[in-house]
This record gives structure tokens, C-alpha cells and sequence, in this order.
């Protein structure tokens, strides 16, 4: 059910400017919407992020998949398991560009032959994790050409470099293709394997049917209907530079339809898992060296009133008492 | 707040690439405005249809040409073209970089039809032109 409402709520995404543009909203649609879908995604986003960072985390929290660093005889992993700053921000660069944390990533299964559980290696989430999140990227960037001018040398190259194969007219993009591969896996590991359907909620579907849509939108504008793109490039140019004007050239609804998508991405991007963008730099699990054995950590509320009492003076205090009472003590008299 | 000496920079180069297009466009007109010709009212197909789907039309011409040897285009209207991109595109639109370029660039798009074709049926120069080299294309 939580699948079907959220194909519907994407249906819908896609059904409301389509009928509106043809209404005459397209300004509405068009300029309204991405000015205060762009507003929300910034203020939300921050505020989520300063909402975070004023939770205290005191201690790290080591649940570190390498060998901690301990006796000079034991191999130690400094990327895992990091005890400074530059062993931190190593991992950090590892998580964000290849995913370490999903190629751990495990199967469990009730064996054949009798009631055992087996686990297995799976790496096929973190595979199509990482081929969704860099095929979108390289999609981002392609979509510069609409909003600068004149158009950068990398975007020409990402370009360049993405329809190197040159299929058809307009040449099609290796990353429109993999993009699909990556989210209809995505998408088929939560409806198929009945353990991940269990635990996943409508924010969990939701989500990649919007970026389905979004795809699937963008595929059928530059493939399908082949959108007069010198209209489109004056309409986001006149957005981006903050003087917004309607093109003279009627623009096919599709272009609404996956600007009203991608808006809606915009808007629920900060309420939603999405955020794992920003918060990935604030998780205590990767952002923190496991030194908890290493660096002595004060309680910062203690009162600088009461100082430190160490039992040598403890005991200077007691002695005779210590003695007297039959209690073992360091320095007799 | 914790961390903000590495929290609020981190959010600030965030939101400034937001403004990255306001900035960079900053005192740019947009304006794209390619040399219709002036003896000619229309083109093969109406100007709709051309704008849209100029590329499949001419995909379609190459492949009619070369593998099938069908060098004739009737369109709608019953006019007969010759199927060329130099002798019949370029004998009215002569000028690529007043046509063809002054879109292609706008969007970013570079067609490889000139890493083959001739800018002009006049040209005597070897193919691929030395000019297209510079002019664009991969």
C-alpha cells in the first residue's frame, strides 16, 4: 500500500502542472514554485543541520569495523578505526566517495538444510548505491548548461564524456540509462526481498518514485517530445538571474512536469532521509576518532571549585586512621 | 552549537553554490538570435517541426543516403530536396557560426556533423575543414 500511495502522490506531482499549464498557471509552476521550493531546501536544510549540531555527543561511539589501535604487535586499521583527526577525515573521504559502510553490507538467510542462518556477503547494494549517486551527480552537472552562460569547459567535457557513444539523435546519455538501472534496483530490492519490504515505510518508496519521475520526465522531454530547449534555457536563465520572465515560445508541459518533480524533491528534501546528504558529516559512528581509551575526557559542567583530590593526598589525611583501623597503605608514616 | 567552526563554514559553501548561477550570469543578457536567410521564407519542414527535430531529420537523411542511396527528400508539400546537409542546409543557412552555432552553444550541444561534412559546397580545403577544428565539434 505505502508503495502504491506513493506512486500515486508522484502520479499526481506529474498530473497537477501537466493540467495546470494547460490551464494558463504556467507561471505559477514555471517561476512561483522553484523560487519557493529553492527557499524551503536552503532554510530547511540549515536548520537541520544547526538542529543536529546542537545535540552533544560527548563520547565517540566506536561501533568501528577495523582493529582498534592498541599494542604495537597488533595490526592496527588507521582508516576504520582512527585514533586522530587525519585518520577521520581519510574515512570520511572513503564513506562519501565510495561507500564503505554499504560494502559491508551483509545477507542474512535461513540455510536449506535445517534451521541455520547463514550470512553472506552483498554487495549489490552498495554497487547500485554507487552507480545511482554518481549518475546523478554527473546528471547535475550536465544540467548547468541551462543555468549558466556561457557554459562552463567541464560541463562541455561531462557532456562530452557521457554520450561518447553516440546512440541516436540527441545522442543518448550513458547516465539517463544507469540512473534507471540504479533506481529500479533501488526500488526492486524493497518490494521483492520480503524482509527489506517489512521494514520499508512510505518516506522509503516515496523517494524513488519522485527520482523515477524525475528521470523518466527528463527521458521523455529530451527523447521523446524534444523540447524546445532555447526556451527552457530562457526561462531558467531568467530564474537564476533573479529576473523572471515567461519565454516568448510555448514550452511542452513535460518541462512543468519535471520542474514541478524536482521542486518536490527540493521542498521534501530537508523533512526526509534525503538529509543523510548533510548528515553523513555529522554522524558520531564516522565523524569521531574512537579515542575514548586514549584522551582523558572532563565532564564540562563540573564545578572548578572542587578540585582534583588524588590518593596520595587522601591517604595524607587518613594515615594514622588507615593504620590504626588495620588498612593497607602506601607510605608508612 | 557544537563544532561550529567546522559546521557553519560547511553550511556557508553549501548555500553559496546555490547562488554560483546568480553570480556567475551576473550582467549577462540572454539573448539567441540565429541569421534567418533572407531570400528564404521556408525551410524543408515547417519552423516548429525544424527546431525540434532537425537532428533526427538529418540522422535520417544520412543513413537514407549512404546505405540506401535515396538522395531525394518530398516533403509534406511535395517539394523535392536533395538529402545534403553542405548542398542544401548551408546553400541558404551559409554562415555556421550565425546559425547552427549560435543555438548549439547557447545549450551546450556539439554535433559532430562537421567533424565530416564541408562548411560550404564551395569548399576546397580537406575534409575535416581545418576551421570546423577550431570552430567546435569533438
Amino acid at each position: 500500500m505505502a508503495a502504491f500511495y506513493s506512486f500515486l502522490a508522484v502520479l499526481a506531482l506529474i498530473v497537477i502542472p501537466w493540467l495546470g499549464v494547460g490551464m494558463g498557471m504556467s507561471a505559477l509552476f514555471g517561476i512561483a514554485l522553484p523560487y519557493i521550493a529553492i527557499i524551503i531546501f536552503m532554510v530547511g536544510f540549515t536548520m537541520r543541520i544547526v538542529d543536529w549540531a546542537k545535540s552533544p555527543v560527548p563520547f565517540c561511539i566506536p561501533t568501528t569495523g577495523g582493529q582498534q589501535k592498541s599494542l604495537p604487535w597488533i595490526k592496527w586499521s588507521p582508516w576504520d578505526n582512527p585514533v586522530d583527526k587525519k585518520g577521520v577525515f581519510m574515512r570520511m573521504v572513503l564513506e562519501v566517495l565510495c561507500f564503505r559502510s554499504l560494502f559491508r553490507n551483509t545477507s542474512v538467510k535461513l540455510q536449506q538444510d535445517g534451521p541455520k542462518v547463514g550470512y553472506s556477503s552483498e554487495k549489490s547494494l552498495w554497487l547500485f548505491s554507487l552507480i545511482f549517486h554518481y549518475c546523478f551527480l554527473l546528471i547535475l552537472v550536465r544540467h548547468l548548461r541551462f543555468f549558466l552562460m556561457p557554459i562552463p569547459g567541464a560541463v562541455g567535457i561531462a557532456e562530452f564524456l557521457d554520450s561518447i557513444l553516440q546512440i541516436g539523435l540527441p545522442v543518448m546519455y550513458q547516465s539517463d540509462a544507469l540512473i534507471m538501472v540504479g533506481l529500479l534496483f533501488l526500488l526492486a530490492r524493497r518490494v521483492f526481498d520480503g524482509k527489506v519490504r517489512y521494514i520499508t515505510l512510505m518516506q522509503d518508496y516515496f523517494p524513488l518514485f519522485l527520482l523515477l519521475g524525475i528521470v523518466l520526465t527528463g527521458v521523455w522531454m529530451r527523447y521523446v517530445v524534444k523540447v524546445d530547449v532555447i526556451a527552457v534555457k530562457e526561462l531558467t536563465m531568467s530564474i537564476v538571474t533573479l529576473r523572471p520572465h515567461m519565454p516568448t515560445a510555448p514550452i511542452d508541459p513535460s518541462v512543468y512536469a519535471h520542474l514541478t518533480l524536482v521542486c518536490a524533491l527540493f521542498i521534501y528534501f530537508p523533512f526526509s532521509k534525503l538529509m543523510h546528504m548533510g548528515g553523513i558529516f555529522l554522524s558520531p559512528t564516522r565523524v569521531l576518532p574512537n579515542m575514548s581509551r586514549r584522551a582523558q575526557w572532563v565532564n564540562p559542567w563540573n564545578d572548578p571549585a572542587v578540585k582534583a583530590h588524588s590518593y596520595e593526598a587522601y591517604e595524607d589525611d587518613f594515615r594514622e586512621k588507615m593504620i590504626e583501623a588495620g588498612l593497607p597503605v602506601d607510605k608508612k608514616a | 552549537m557544537y563544532n561550529a567552526k567546522y559546521i557553519i563554514p560547511g553550511i556557508l559553501f553549501f548555500l553559496a553554490l546555490a547562488f554560483v548561477p546568480v553570480i556567475y550570469n551576473q550582467g549577462h543578457v540572454f539573448e539567441v538570435k540565429p541569421e534567418l536567410p533572407k531570400d528564404q521564407k521556408e525551410c524543408v519542414l515547417p519552423t516548429t517541426e525544424m527546431r525540434d527535430k532537425h537532428m533526427q531529420l538529418l540522422n535520417e537523411w544520412r543513413n537514407e543516403a549512404v546505405r540506401d542511396g535515396s538522395r531525394i527528400f518530398i516533403n509534406a508539400k511535395g517539394q523535392k530536396y536533395v538529402k545534403s546537409l553542405t548542398n542544401t542546409c548551408m546553400s541558404c543557412h551559409p554562415d555556421k557560426t550565425k546559425f547552427c552555432d549560435r543555438c548549439h552553444e547557447t545549450v551546450g550541444v556539439a554535433p559532430y556533423c562537421w567533424d565530416c561534412h564541408n562548411l560550404s559546397p564551395n569548399q576546397k580545403s580537406p575534409i575535416p575543414p581545418v576551421a570546423s577544428a577550431a570552430a567546435g565539434g569533438h
